[in-house]
């Protein structure tokens, strides 16, 4: 069999989505923001939605999303995503809004935007990366920071009594009437890569049901600020985040 | 038809947003402004032209939803007072520096802190020298009337669109708050998306029909580029300089003393003038309209003709840097002002002028 012979559409079994475009991307290797962008790319292409999407891109290391998804998008201050897919949901009512978004954008500086977009029910959906550090900055102690983790900004590791406790922002948001769907996934293996996109998926369907706000956390890695190799970032926050954010659907309604 | 009615400026306000085809308007109730969200939700546009009414939960998140509407190629406004347009100064230089057209409206009250709710000018600093980070302008126009409130709304709205940049109406709790008589404009309507998307093609609207999409933004790490992003700043801002300068004269042609004085001030000192041509001294009042750009020329015009000027405000001295800046020492500048919500009379700016300018 030739290569010719093999490469036809009949045997393909994997492509880049086009909605995903060729700028190299500037994540660290093996942060989760590449696999994330990937399937939100790829379920704007399934639904066929690219051309009524609009997304807000965030203040941290997603601020550059924009220059990777080949839809239409806004680039907020930090924390404000939600008040800008606010307007745009309630002026653009038959589009489709989703925000991107960091644990320090939406969980520290955002969360009064958060709360408050999610508590009218916007017809938008969140991604809400969680990492449990500020990435873009070099590795600050963020919101959703276990106890005990070592940053730049709590070197002996965040003591709960002068620091405050990890916020577990998505529980908050399953009290708010407003939203649909809250859910936590992780991409660090294939099955959870399928799950996440599932989640993805529905979050984009509730939005165009006008079903109210949905919120999809992704627990992440930052292997980069915590400081471990991508293998070894994968097994920490398997063995140490996810006791402190367990993985699966938080609300559906 | 032309409809006349009584009414406060901040209802003018809410009124004529409406009629000049607003999309959105966006704020967070605060005392002396509250009116311009009472009246809007009262009104109930949404159910007549279309326009999107909403109380957001902090004046944070009010000018943060006028930069994702304005991101849209929508007309979307905002209002508030002084300490509320203080926390929306972030949002400013956002919608700033993604040049983007948007209208404030500023019902100024006295500060510092929470200061008072009674009518100020201390906010012209904030307004016309920045306010936010970084080297933008806001085109600023100050109403002195009722019917001003209507009409710089709806002129405020064409500017931000011409230039693609925030414009201010810069107004106090007096003009906010008193009543008088309003011609409101004529309905407009509200832009379709189809206009929209010919006239704005860089609104984010979804990327439909478009090959590229559109990103709005503020951003440009490397430095060469923010370069480039301020150099095309400054150049519409030159042009700015260069088309939009408004302001207004009573009784300059043959003044030997000039008020200068913006939005209620200059009301009063209408009074003044008179008052002091009564006594036969040669007073004169030039009201700037655009507080930037600043009618430096037309105002240095006036610096071989007369003997002093008075900057007359409801603050500390702020504009009077700026009327010193456009005569640039050919003539005595002087000021007298009242702060902390207190408004100056007739009189009292009378006594100022003679006792500062003419002794």
């Amino acid at each position: 069999m030739t290569l010719e012979e093999i490469i036809q559409p009949a045997n393909k079994v994997y492509g880049k989505t086009p909605l995903l475009t060729d700028t190299p991307m500037h994540y660290c290797p093996g942060c989760s923001h590449g696999v994330v962008h990937k399937l939100i790319a790829e379920v704007i292409e399934e639904l066929g939605i690219q051309e009524i999407t609009i997304g807000i891109a965030p203040v941290g290391c997603a601020v550059f999303a924009y220059n990777y998804i080949d839809i239409d998008w806004q680039e907020a201050a930090h924390g404000r995503a939600p008040a800008l897919a606010t307007a745009v949901n309630r002026l653009l009512p038959d589009k489709c809004v989703f925000t991107y978004q960091g644990d320090g954008d939406l969980a520290a500086i955002g969360t009064a935007e958060t709360i408050h977009a999610c508590n009218r029910g916007e017809n938008i959906a969140i991604f809400f990366i969680n990492n449990g550090i500020y990435g873009m900055t070099g590795g600050q102690m963020a919101p959703t920071t276990i106890e005990g983790m070592v940053t730049s900004t709590s070197p002996a590791g965040r003591d709960v009594h002068l620091a405050g406790f990890p916020l577990k922002i998505s529980n908050v948001l399953t009290l708010l009437d407003g939203t649909c769907y809250v859910t936590r996934q992780a991409v660090h293996t294939p099955a959870t890569v399928v799950r996440a996109k599932k989640a993805i998926k529905k979050a984009f369907e509730n939005t165009l049901a006008k079903k109210g706000t949905s919120v999809v956390e992704i627990v992440s890695t930052c292997n980069s600020g915590w400081k471990m190799t991508p293998h070894q970032a994968n097994q920490w926050m398997a063995e140490h985040m996810f006791k402190e954010y367990p993985l699966g659907d938080l609300k559906d309604r | 038809m032309e409809e006349i009615k009584l009414m406060k400026g901040n209802e003018a306000v809410a009124e004529a947003a409406i009629r000049c085809g607003c999309d959105g308007y966006f704020g967070y109730p605060i005392t002396p402004q509250s009116e311009v969200l009472e009246t809007l939700m009262a009104l109930e546009p949404w159910k007549k032209t279309g326009m999107v009414v909403l109380q957001a939960e902090s004046e944070t998140a009010s000018i943060n939803m006028v930069y994702g509407g304005a991101a849209c190629g929508k007309r979307v406004m905002t209002s508030s007072s002084s300490p509320g347009i203080s926390l929306m100064q972030e949002g400013i230089s956002y919608i700033a520096g993604a040049e983007l057209p948007c209208v404030v409206v500023n019902v100024t009250r006295g500060g510092p802190g929470l200061g008072t709710i009674q009518p100020s000018q201390s906010d012209y600093f904030q307004t016309v020298k920045g306010g936010g980070h970084g080297d933008y302008k806001l085109i600023t126009l100050a109403p002195a009337s009722v019917q001003e409130m209507a009409d710089f709304t709806c002129l405020a709205f064409d500017i931000a669109f011409k230039y693609r940049n925030p414009v201010m109406v810069l107004s106090d709790g007096l003009i906010g708050q008193m009543m008088e008589k309003v011609q409101l404009p004529d309905y407009k309507p509200r832009m379709t998306e189809d206009e929209i998307r010919a006239l704005y093609p860089w609104a984010t609207l979804g990327k439909k029909g478009r090959p590229d999409r559109n990103i709005i933004t503020s951003l440009a790490l490397v430095s060469e580029e923010m370069e480039k992003v301020n150099d095309r700043l400054q150049k519409k801002y030159r042009e700015v300089e260069a088309n939009e300068v408004r302001y207004e004269t009573y009784q300059c042609d043959d003044a030997d003393y000039l008020m200068v004085a913006f939005g209620s001030t200059a009301r009063i000192c209408q009074k003044s003038v008179e008052l002091l041509r009564r006594e036969g001294i040669k007073a004169g009042l030039f009201r700037p309209i655009t507080l930037y750009p600043y009618p430096s020329k037309e105002l240095f015009h006036y610096a071989d003709q007369v003997k002093g000027m008075l900057s007359v405000e409801m603050n500390a001295g702020q504009m009077v840097e700026d009327v010193r800046l456009s005569v640039n020492g050919k003539v005595p500048v002087a000021f007298y002002g009242r702060y902390g919500g207190m408004i100056p009379t007739p009189e009292e700016i009378v006594n100022a002028l003679k006792d500062k300018l003419m002794r």
